[in-house]
């Protein structure tokens, strides 16, 4: 218990310690978390958009692939990343391995298919006839997707929340391919790696419960948004 | 105010797997009429409905508007249609911004909108409604929502869906009077989906009969009802079966219709010895008792018949009676019958006026009515 104590008073310590380490960790962490979302966002919204409100060839082979796609464990990503990346790989030539950018792709690969099998849920249930009256007020296919995601934007949210949730856990991904350099490619959850290795553990739980205070106050924003959409939908 | 369209079609085929659910040779509707789908579930109405409203793409066969073929990218066709269906399909949103969803889209100005949005209300009898949570309205509220969102916009070719099938008859009967009167004050065409016949009579001059994807009737409300081409639409209809006759001759403009030995007078132009269908609503055949004295009146046909069934008919009862041999329906009401003592065997007195009576030629084709 009393290294939890420890670690609880370490945790509320640690941002007032001013060590320009850790803000780095912090903003790093922030960068790859959000902007993985947000291209998992831009990327895999389409997608479900198009699995969950519409009927083609190959829907079924795209969402064996989308469902493959979120159980794919991070580890693999980032291995496959990695080899994708290196030095003699085929976009070796980037040299993006060990960067923030190398960490961004993927965990897009890892956040896309979330976002993408979640949001075709979301819109699968939004009723057809509903869309039929928008296109019938002259509602083109471009407004009437926005409307789908409008009507599921319950679900849309929750698949971001849960994209964004995938991210965060997505240590092993970010240790392969961004190499855990510190003022570089050093995130919160490799840091933790890092700390529980070399028995500093008071500094891991601390490092953790900083984690969990900003993935709680992301999610707190996701609510909030979630809620007002809600209430702007009651009037 | 704006025109409106004449919708029309060919040749409509739009299959569900292996199951075709619409197989229309033909559908009109005059610029301004408004036409009434009938049929029971199942007929394929909605699907037509989507096809003709350009929301579906159909297998086969083309959409004219006004004459010029049309189709679901045409979105400046599209344009100047709206519909609303059985379910009120509100968005999550404010009556207001429910109403006002089509205006946008045409990018109507705010100010104006708000405007429109407010009469659009008014006139259907929300006013003042703009700012509730259009998912927490009752049905008839929210129905009425959906009909102002399709109205706002006034369109020259409007598409209703069965738009009261899930309303009580209270607020059913408040609504299709409203609507008739928007209806006929802007001058729109419209398309109404019905399984309800009755509710398509009252607003409905033209009438299509679907059954299994088929067009079975097609033609003015007054002739599909009371002629309809089989006995199959006679009975969805609540119809009696066409008669066959023979003209036998012509006064002063009102036809003697040989029915079997039965002579039926009928208002209509038609040469001697044509064979024709004479067909009679039976809410216009009026029962008296076999030997009650019958008021004078300008009814023309008046006959002894025998009752040879009753059936109920909601909260009425269908009788059929042999006028020896030809046999005709009318509908009386339960109190009538008892009053009557009305029974199978039993002898009555039939009239109905020769302006009730729907004369058509026997060569004039059935099912597509002209």
């Amino acid at each position: 218990m009393q290294v939890f104590f420890e670690a609880i008073v370490q945790a509320i310590r640690l941002p007032f310690e001013g060590s320009h380490g850790l803000l780095s960790v912090i903003l790093t962490t922030f960068e790859v978390a959000l902007l993985a979302t947000l291209i998992g966002f831009i990327l895999g919204t389409p997608v479900g958009l198009l699995i969950g409100a519409s009927r083609f060839r190959g829907r079924g082979l795209l969402i064996t692939l989308t469902n493959t796609g979120m159980a794919v464990p991070p580890v693999v990503i980032g291995l496959v990343v990695m080899m994708l990346l290196s030095r003699r790989g085929p976009l070796g030539p980037l040299e993006l391995l060990y960067t923030v950018d190398a960490m961004v792709i993927a965990q897009v690969i890892i956040s896309s298919p979330i976002i993408a099998g979640l949001t075709s849920s979301a819109v699968a249930a939004v009723p057809y006839r509903l869309r039929l009256q928008a296109r019938s007020l002259g509602a083109s296919w471009f407004q009437e997707a926005l409307l789908i995601l409008k009507e599921a934007r319950l679900g849309v949210l929750a698949a971001v929340a849960t994209g964004l949730g995938a991210v965060v856990r997505g240590v092993g991904a970010v240790l392969i391919v961004g190499g855990n350099i510190e003022g570089q490619t050093r995130v919160l959850t490799t840091a933790i790696v890092q700390e529980s290795r070399r028995g500093e553990f008071g500094l891991a739980i601390a490092l953790s419960l900083l984690l969990l205070a900003i993935v709680f106050a992301i999610n707190a924003a996701i609510t909030w948004f979630q809620h007002s959409g809600e209430k702007a939908g009651r009037g | 105010m704006s025109r409106p369209m004449m919708l029309s079609a060919v040749g409509l085929k739009k299959r569900f797997g292996s199951r075709t659910v619409v197989d229309v040779d033909r559908f009109d509707a005059p610029a301004g009429s408004t036409v009434a789908v009938i049929g029971p579930s199942g007929a394929g109405k909605t699907t037509l409905l989507a096809i003709l409203g350009l929301l579906e793409k159909p297998h086969a066969g083309q959409v004219y508007l006004d004459g010029a073929p049309v189709g679901v990218r045409d979105k400046a066709a599209r344009m100047n249609m709206a519909a609303a269906f059985q379910s009120p399909y509100l968005f999550k949103a404010s009556v207001a911004e429910n109403v006002a969803f089509g205006l946008k889209l045409r990018k109507v100005p705010a100010a104006e909108r708000r405007r429109l949005v407010e009469s659009s209300l008014a006139r259907i009898g929300l006013e003042g409604w703009e700012s509730r949570d259009a998912l927490t309205l009752s049905g008839g509220e929210a129905q009425r929502v959906a009909l102002a969102r399709a109205l706002v916009l006034r369109p020259r070719v409007l598409f209703l869906d069965e738009p009261f099938a899930s309303l009580d008859p209270l607020v059913k009967g408040h609504l299709v009077f409203d609507l008739a009167r928007i209806i006929r004050e802007d001058e729109m065409t419209t398309i109404y989906v019905t399984h309800d016949h009755a509710e398509a009579m009252s607003i409905a001059d033209r009438v299509m009969v679907m059954r299994e994807g088929r067009s079975v009737a097609h033609g003015p409300s007054d002739e599909v009802m009371k002629l309809p081409p089989d006995q199959w639409t006679a009975d969805f209809l609540g119809a009696g079966r066409p008669l066959r006759g023979v003209v036998a001759g012509s006064v002063e403009g009102v036809l003697s219709i040989d029915v079997s030995g039965v002579h039926i007078h009928a208002v209509g132009v038609l040469p001697e010895g044509e064979k024709v269908l004479v067909g009679v609503r039976p809410e216009d055949v009026l029962l008296f008792d076999g030997d009650a004295g019958i008021p004078r009146s300008s009814a023309r046909n008046r006959f002894h018949a025998v009752v040879v069934e009753l059936k109920m008919w909601g909260v009425m009862h269908q009788v059929t009676l042999d006028l020896e041999g030809a046999l005709l329906t009318a509908r009386v009401s339960n109190s009538s019958v008892r009053e009557m003592g009305l029974s199978p065997g039993m002898e009555v007195q039939v009239v109905f006026k020769a302006t009730a009576v729907r004369v058509r030629s026997e060569s004039s084709g059935s099912g597509e009515i002209p």
